[in-house]
């Protein structure tokens, strides 16, 4: 064996002397990162998020090569990707399914933090980027939807930005400006596919900042304790090799959506051009808006609905002092956990009553479900957390719970 | 006590569902379509049908604007047949000298809208637009089952329903009443391939031939999905072979 160093090795010290670009990511995402042992798969879904962005991004670009947006041209012009762009219609059904899927791996990402007490000091200001990352999404999310021009998008953005008329004075001027005009039209379609391309790059610095914050502590784990170093491992090769099997199967669920029902979670309304003069029967926003929706229309004041509606979202900034238990994981909080999972139901509720007429049993269940959504936050969490025996916890990650003396 | 809340949240997500089923219209007709499941195509005779209920029937008063002459080609038709098909149509052109004239369409020119506008459009059916086609079965719940059911909806009036002027009675329709008149009964078109134009058959035509106009790329979907799945299955599998291995020497330590 030669002593001598290859030709590749002196250029990559030379590199690594001058931008250590290398060893910046080994120690964030590779062998320099300890990671618990314990991690379970949940702890998959950060970097499918991540996975989601990119590919977002990427499908992103190469729409906005062939998209116009102007409001007598941008339904042909998606049209014209789904029919002559080579390829075009993979883009697309990638970009529209895959804001679904971005969804649905952050809300389960966040419930993952809900139940294992990742919000809890040392992790706030992780926390709060996340929720940064969650807002910034939607705003994204919501002028994506209406760049195709279609009779969802125009009336789904009438009606949302509609809801800033509500504050009391500056809310019509504020409504004014959002459109950029006296309603929903070019101008509006305009701005909203600048912000909507810059957005998501906002979106990957916070993300940045998200990591960053994350390697302050480390990762939290199912038990919620304390990791020692002895119970610590290399995030790679062992998280990197179980996040790509995460990625793959998670890619089954993805593409088999993409390849054989990519409209499935669209509304057939928004195939239908824009037309001010004719307002769809009823009118939803996507999916993954409809428990927030269900909240706005729970309250019969407009105004009230409307702080209703982001007070849910901003009510998290504050659940690490909401929450008074010391105990991070809901394994250890046998009441916790329950609440923790009707919760869940309640957003599903939530969710099916979003996309109903707001009238008779599904208003009914809104505002029960309404109540609770902030009665989980506002009550249960600090009352718990003094009234709760948690179970005994490990003493670390490696050594089991002991069997209280009987 | 734990159950009891459970069970109490189970009774209200189900009371949620029972109230989804309570609202819905007359079910619509429903038909094994070829391009149906995963490995779905086209049955290119039956567009070809298709697109003769269109020109002999439809055209008259429904645009088919994002369908160019040149894509018929996906139909089973020759670059030649294409040629002459478009010839049939006349297209407003300006010559070289400036003047207004008609030229014979090529295979790049779009299916013509019947009408010079939308105002004329309505004026001559009443006032009910007839909305373009090549979206159509993208743009209704049910897809080409919603067109197929439509077709063959048209029946008399219940009693005691108060018919609009000029409006007829469709029991598929959202509201019943539509604009236009019964288009498809037995034997209304003459087929090229002999099949035997029965109501049914006529309406299952149009639909796959608009389903086809909605979504040309379907048959290139499926495909290309064929090969993504066994990619990504392949992938997963060695990803999780890799990760055993991996983390097996954990547990030698
Ligand atoms: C005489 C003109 C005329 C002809 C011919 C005609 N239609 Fe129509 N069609 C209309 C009008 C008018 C409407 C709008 C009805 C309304 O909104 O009340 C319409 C609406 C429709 C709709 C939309 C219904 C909805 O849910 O909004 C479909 C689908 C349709 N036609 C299919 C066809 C097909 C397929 C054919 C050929 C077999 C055809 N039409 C032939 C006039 C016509
Ligand atoms: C956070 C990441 C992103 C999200 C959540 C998102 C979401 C969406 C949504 C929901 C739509 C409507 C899809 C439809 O029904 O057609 C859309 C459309 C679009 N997006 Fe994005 N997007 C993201 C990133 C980007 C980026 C980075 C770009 C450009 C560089 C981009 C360009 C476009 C274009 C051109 C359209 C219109 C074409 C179409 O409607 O298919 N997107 N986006």
């Amino acid at each position: 064996m030669s002593t001598e160093k290859s030709v590749w090795r002196r250029a990559y010290e030379w590199h690594e002397q001058r931008l250590p670009i290398v060893s910046f990511l080994d120690h964030s995402i590779g062998t320099k990162y300890p990671a618990p042992k314990n991690l379970n798969y949940f702890w998959n879904f950060g970097s499918l998020a991540l996975f989601m962005l990119a590919v977002m991004i990427l499908t992103g670009i190469f729409l906005a090569m062939n998209y116009t947006a102007h409001k007598d041209m941008a339904f042909d012009s998606v049209e014209r990707i789904m029919r002559d762009v080579n390829f075009g219609w993979l883009i697309r059904y990638m970009h529209a399914n895959g804001a679904s899927f971005f969804f649905i791996v952050v809300y389960v990402h966040i419930f993952r933090g809900l139940y294992y007490g990742s919000y809890k000091a040392p992790r706030e200001v992780l926390w709060w980027i996340g929720i940064l990352i969650f807002l910034a999404m939607m705003a994204t999310a919501f002028m994506g939807y209406v760049l195709p021009w279609g009779q969802m998008s125009f009336w789904g953005a009438t009606v949302i930005t509609n809801l800033f008329s509500a504050i009391p004075v500056i809310g019509d001027p504020i409504v004014t400006f959002l459109w950029g005009g006296f309603s929903v039209d070019n101008p509006t379609l305009n701005r909203f596919f600048s912000l909507h391309y810059l957005l998501p790059f906002v979106i990957a610095a916070l993300v940045f900042l998200h990591i960053w914050a994350l390697h302050i502590p480390g990762s939290n784990n199912p038990l919620g304790i304390e990791a020692a170093p002895a119970d610590k491992i290399p995030f790679h090769p062992y998280y990197t090799s179980k996040d790509a099997f995460g990625l793959g199967f998670f890619m089954l669920f993805y593409f088999a959506v993409v390849f054989w029902a990519p409209n499935a979670m669209g509304h057939p309304d928004n195939y239908i051009p824009a037309n001010p003069l004719v307002t769809p029967p009823h009118i939803v926003p996507e999916w993954y808006f409809l428990p927030f929706y269900a909240i706005l229309r729970a309250i019969p004041d407009k105004l009230l609905g409307v702080v209703a509606m982001f007070g849910a979202i901003l009510v998290l900034f504050v659940i690490p002092w909401l929450d008074t238990s010391r105990v991070r994981s809901a394994s250890f909080r046998p009441w916790f956990r329950v609440f923790f999972w009707l919760f869940v139901i309640n957003a599903v509720v939530l969710t099916w009553c979003g996309a109903q007429l707001p009238e008779g049993l599904p208003l009914i269940q809104g505002r029960i479900a309404t109540i609770y959504y902030f009665v989980f936050f506002l009550v249960i969490m600090p009352v718990l957390g003094w009234i709760e025996t948690p179970k005994p916890l490990p003493a670390s990650i490696s050594t089991p719970v002991l069997k209280p003396a009987e | 006590m734990k159950k009891i809340v459970l069970a109490a949240a189970a009774a209200f997500t189900l009371t949620s569902t029972a109230a989804l089923a309570a609202e819905a219209g007359p079910e619509l007709l429903k038909r094994q379509w070829t391009f149906d499941g995963a490995t779905g195509k086209f049955d290119k005779l039956q567009l070809q049908r298709g697109l003769q209920v269109y020109r002999e029937v439809c055209a008259s008063c429904h645009s088919l604007k994002y369908v160019a002459f040149r894509n018929l080609t996906a139909l089973g038709y020759s670059e030649d047949q294409v040629k002459a098909l478009a010839a049939e149509y006349e297209f407003k052109a300006i010559d070289e000298e400036g003047s207004d004239v008609t030229r014979k369409g090529t295979p790049a020119d779009h299916f013509p809208n019947p009408y010079p506008n939308d105002n004329f459009a309505r004026a001559s059916n009443n006032g009910a637009l007839p909305p373009d086609l090549s979206l159509m079965t993208k743009a209704r719940v049910g897809g080409p089952n919603y067109v197929y059911s439509l077709m063959q909806g048209y029946e008399d009036p219940p009693p005691g329903t108060e018919l609009l002027a000029g409006m007829n009675y469709n029991k598929y329709f959202p509201g019943h009443q539509i604009g236009m008149p019964k288009q498809i009964s037995d034997d209304q078109v003459t087929y090229a391939d002999g099949t035997k134009a029965s109501a049914e058959q006529i309406s299952a035509d149009i639909s796959a031939f608009l389903h086809w106009a909605a979504e040309p790329k379907l048959e290139a979907r499926h495909a290309t999905g064929f090969r993504v799945m066994i990619y990504v299955l392949i992938f997963t599998i060695l990803a999780y072979l890799l990760k055993r291995k991996i983390w097996a020497r954990l547990e030698k330590k």
